[in-house]
């Protein structure tokens, strides 16, 4: 059992709390400036797949992370074009962008490489954590996004953007400008979160996201919108993660089938039990 | 009654028809992208589900799927909910579907087994419905999580009671339902489809009926259009979105009945994968009228039944790709129309933004 405790608490929970933690820190900027973020989803598989075809086609990890951050930024772009600009509904956009997603990526293996599964290997950054320029824009991120939240005018403008648009717009400023800037930046991580997923395993499969925008969301709104201890909740799903794969190898006395969605009953409760006590940004949905 | 067609049946009608256009266009740019005339494909596709009878079956029953789980979405959606948790009520749905099946005596007569099969079906799809209303209702956890969260959850509990009990000799398929749990094949070349066809146009009906002319229907869709306004009414708003949710739950576990009675005669893993997730579409497509989810419903399953019958033209993955670019075409068309209007008409999906706002 302690090697089962050890094996959890181990450097390897952070690898998986990063494309979980970045995603959370991302939507908790959508969110907060009144855009509902339900196309996490949509960026994290977006960006895992950008990710390894870019690094495949480069040789180059790190071009791999800039272009899964693209292919976030990208996704948010469309999601604020089809809300904001068009004015559809935000949840709606949100699930078509993820079914777009699920099938967009299948269609581009499709295309790039012949294949409906998995993308050829891509250099990635394998088990060695720490030599990943992605945890550490998860770490930096866990603190800067808080605190730029507070302390800066793209920060307040967002926010006010998400309380009170109407006062955003008596001072001059578009609420719809600050939307995309703050959409923009949140795509930015979630698409790196993404990179994460496909370059620490070393290439794209389909469906790699399994679901893990969607937790990031409960995350974000569990913690209150607040970003960092969205990222924190994150560190927890991990851990779940990890110990029902360490359950998994180890014992037979539950079946592999039902360890394996510990982190969604382990969401599910904690939306039963904990309930959203703070109240979501004012003006979120909103178009 | 259907056929008076409204200033707000025009506008839905002008948004559906923007959708399909604009699908269509995006569909053909891909085409053009992998390299094969756009014509060809769709004329291709067109013709081959349309003259062979097997195809056209295979149409149908696709269809059938689609317009239960499309029905289930647009009901929610009609009362202010997003039911993106189809998927995981039609596999609570075959399964228990297929254990009553089972468990039944083999001379069974068909008038008790069919029943009791779609009862089993209707009931497993409605718990999971439920749990997803009342969270919701009573607990302010969103919908959308909950049913995700649902979907990988019954997912897994399903694969691992077919794992641990059902499937038999390494294989992924149960045992057989009795025989008089089956419901018939229609006469279509052998294809698939069969009289669970026929009980998803009666619950067009019968829901066209409760949605239009009923003072349920007026509740559930008051409760949709602004919950504040209608618990100032006196609607218990809560006790509405749970029934609505479980009523919706049930008929994407009814939709179970197409495929373990009419079909497959046994629990497969995976058996109606995706359906759920395509009501999704099919519902939007169709501006939750259930006649419109019918027509919808038709129209994604000729998308799907026809990729397959072009994959020697285009990848079959670009009809997928295709799917979710119906729907955010049409939930970007509504609020298109209702801004260039002859005579301002709200649009139902658009009415959820007033409840998205009081979340």
């Amino acid at each position: 059992m302690s090697e089962v405790i050890a094996a959890v608490f181990s450097l390897q929970v952070l690898r998986m709390a990063v494309p979980y933690a970045l995603a959370a820190l991302g939507g908790a900027i959508t969110e907060r400036s009144g855009v509902i973020d339900l196309a996490l989803e949509a960026k994290l598989l977006f960006g895992a797949f950008t990710a390894a075809a870019v690094a495949h086609a480069t040789g180059s990890p790190l071009a791999g992370v800039l272009g899964g951050i693209a292919a976030g930024m990208l996704v948010a772009a469309v999601q604020c074009l089809a809300s904001l600009r068009l004015g559809a509904d935000h949840v709606i956009v949100g699930v078509a962008l993820n079914l777009l997603a699920l099938g967009g990526t299948r269609f581009l293996l499709q295309l790039f490489y012949g294949e409906g599964a998995n993308s050829p290997p891509a250099p990635g950054y394998g088990d060695a954590v720490l030599a990943s320029p992605i945890v550490w824009l998860a770490i930096v991120a866990s603190i800067v996004v808080p605190i730029a939240l507070v302390k800066t005018k793209w920060g307040l403008r967002l926010r006010a953007a998400g309380d009170r648009p109407d006062a955003l717009v008596a001072v001059g400023v578009s609420p719809v400008r600050a939307r995309l800037y703050a959409a923009l930046v949140g795509g930015a991580l979630a698409g790196a979160g993404g990179a994460q997923l496909s370059l620490a395993v070393g290439g794209f499969s389909a469906d790699m996201s399994g679901g893990r925008g969607y937790i990031a969301l409960a995350m974000v709104i569990l913690a209150g919108w607040r970003p960092a201890w969205a990222a924190l909740a994150c560190v927890g799903v991990a851990l779940a993660e990890r110990l029902s794969i360490e359950l998994q190898l180890r014992t037979a006395a539950v079946p592999a089938e039902l360890l394996h969605i510990l982190p969604y009953v382990l969401t599910l409760a904690v939306l039963v039990v904990g309930g959203a006590r703070r109240p979501p940004p004012r003006a979120l949905g909103s178009r | 009654m259907i056929l008076r067609v409204t200033e707000q049946g025009r506008a839905q009608l002008q948004a559906a028809a923007i959708a399909i256009l604009a699908s269509i266009a995006i569909g053909s740019v891909m085409m053009l992208v992998v390299g094969v005339p756009p014509g060809t494909v769709w004329w291709a596709m067109l013709e081959r589900t349309t003259s062979d009878p097997y195809t056209l079956g295979q149409v149908l029953y696709k269809a059938t799927g689609l317009a239960l789980c499309g029905l289930s979405v647009g009901l929610a959606l009609d009362a202010g909910l997003f039911n993106i948790g189809a998927e995981g009520q039609l596999t609570a749905g075959v399964l228990a579907c297929a254990l009553m099946g089972t468990a039944l005596p083999g001379d069974t007569p068909s008038f008790i087994a069919v029943p009791l099969c779609l009862f089993a079906a209707a009931l497993a799809g409605g718990l999971v419905g439920a749990a997803i209303g009342a969270l919701r209702a009573y607990r302010g956890a969103h919908e959308v999580i909950t049913s995700i969260m649902l979907n990988a959850i019954v997912a897994a509990l399903a694969l691992w009671v077919g794992n641990a009990f059902l499937f038999q000799g390494g294989t992924t398929r149960g045992a057989d339902i009795v025989k008089g749990a089956e419901l018939p094949h229609l006469p279509f070349a052998g294809s698939a489809v069969n009289g669970t066809l026929i009980m998803a146009l009666g619950l067009v009906a019968l829901l066209t009926w409760l949605r239009s002319s009923t003072t349920w229907g007026q509740m559930w869709r008051a409760v949709g259009r602004d919950p504040d306004a209608a618990r100032s009414v006196g609607i218990a708003v809560p006790r509405v979105q749970t029934i609505v949710m479980a009523a919706a739950g049930a008929l994407a576990g009814l939709a179970a009945a197409n495929f373990v009675l009419g079909h497959k005669h046994a629990f497969e893993e995976g058996l109606g994968r995706g359906t759920g997730f395509l009501g999704i579409s099919a519902a939007l497509l169709g501006r939750t009228h259930p006649v419109g989810i019918g027509i919808a419903a038709l129209l994604l399953g000729l998308l799907s039944a026809g990729g397959l019958a072009v994959a020697d033209l285009v990848p079959k993955e670009l009809t997928e790709m295709l799917q979710g670019v119906v729907v955010l075409a049409v939930a970007a068309a509504g609020p298109w129309v209702a801004r260039h209007p002859r005579a301002a008409p709200k649009d139902p999906v658009g009415q959820r933004a007033g409840k998205a706002r009081a979340a």
